[in-house]
């Protein structure tokens, strides 16, 4: 069975995002979780709604396609990344490397040295403040970015607008 | 059997290569972007689940508890998501903009105009 109305995939994805932020919570990250469920659940299916609103609701029906090359290249893709993930550390391992080097620095130290009992937020504003400004320039980048492709359409628009009144006064007289 | 404590990796796998294949196999631009969106949120499901610790709480400052899941991939998954809703919003707008131009937001639509036969 396909979806062809776009309004139900929106609301699916938000039902995704909400059920990855529970995810995240049994998985020890609340603040991730949080953000992902009110950036992922909530702001994505704005803005997936503004863009249905402004473009179409359903999806047009067309012939179905075999798509076999791509179901193909994703089995390989996915079998290579299953053979990958058997030299890994096993969920949950508390020898992994990846807990071995910076992870005790800042769950030890970091609520003495910044004074703030949740680790993330000193990492996140003090540690790796940088990161935290780099994502600031991406977020700017993008609004800038959006402002740009639907601010000309509507300049564009008001011009045929005015051009094709413009017209008109021309032919009335 | 410890070749099943990898599953966290098989369901990341397995949702990317879901994402994937929506965003190869899909003519709708819409539906393109919400495979984006899977493929990206397994990926962050694949940093979480490197941070989690048995026997770990959530990295909060208690006393007497000493073993916390790690911090730092929290921190990348946080600004991870930020950027990715900035890139769906841009690649919403362009959609948006494609929809002006074009009149549809199928695939099939854009190319055929683009060069009819």
């Amino acid at each position: 069975m396909r979806i062809r109305n776009l309004l139900a995939v929106t609301m699916l994805t938000g039902i995704y995002s909400l059920v990855v932020a529970v995810l995240f919570v049994l998985m020890d990250a609340p603040d991730v979780a949080l953000t992902e469920a009110a950036v992922g659940a909530g702001l994505m299916v704005i803005l997936m709604l503004g863009t249905i609103a402004l473009t179409t609701q359903e999806e047009r029906r067309h012939r179905v396609r075999h798509n076999l090359l791509a179901l193909v290249v994703v089995a390989i893709t996915g079998a290579a990344l299953i053979y990958a993930t058997l030299d890994m550390p096993l969920f949950g391992d508390p020898e992994a490397p990846a807990h071995a080097h910076l992870s005790p620095r800042f769950t030890q130290e970091s609520p003495e040295e910044i004074g703030i009992p949740n680790m993330v937020t000193s990492v996140l504003a003090s540690y790796r403040g940088i990161d935290t400004l780099g994502e600031a320039v991406v977020v700017f980048a993008a609004a800038v970015g959006v402002l740009l492709v639907l601010g000309s359409g509507s300049v564009r628009g008001r011009r045929a607008k005015t051009a094709a009144r413009s017209r008109q006064e021309d032919e009335t007289p | 059997m410890t070749l099943l404590g990898l599953y966290n990796y098989w369901i990341v796998v397995v949702l990317m290569m879901i994402g994937f294949y929506i965003v190869i196999a899909q003519g709708n631009l819409v539906k393109k972007i919400v495979g984006l969106n899977i493929f990206q949120t397994s990926a962050f499901i694949f940093f979480i689940s490197l941070a989690w610790r048995e026997g770990g709480t959530a990295p909060i400052a208690l006393p007497g508890v000493t073993d916390y899941a790690n911090p730092l991939p929290h921190v990348l998954i946080l600004t991870a998501i930020v950027v990715g809703v900035a890139l769906t919003a841009m690649g919403l707008a362009l959609v948006v903009r494609i929809h002006e131009a074009y009149g549809s937001i199928e695939e099939d639509d854009i190319h055929q105009q683009d060069d009819p036969q």
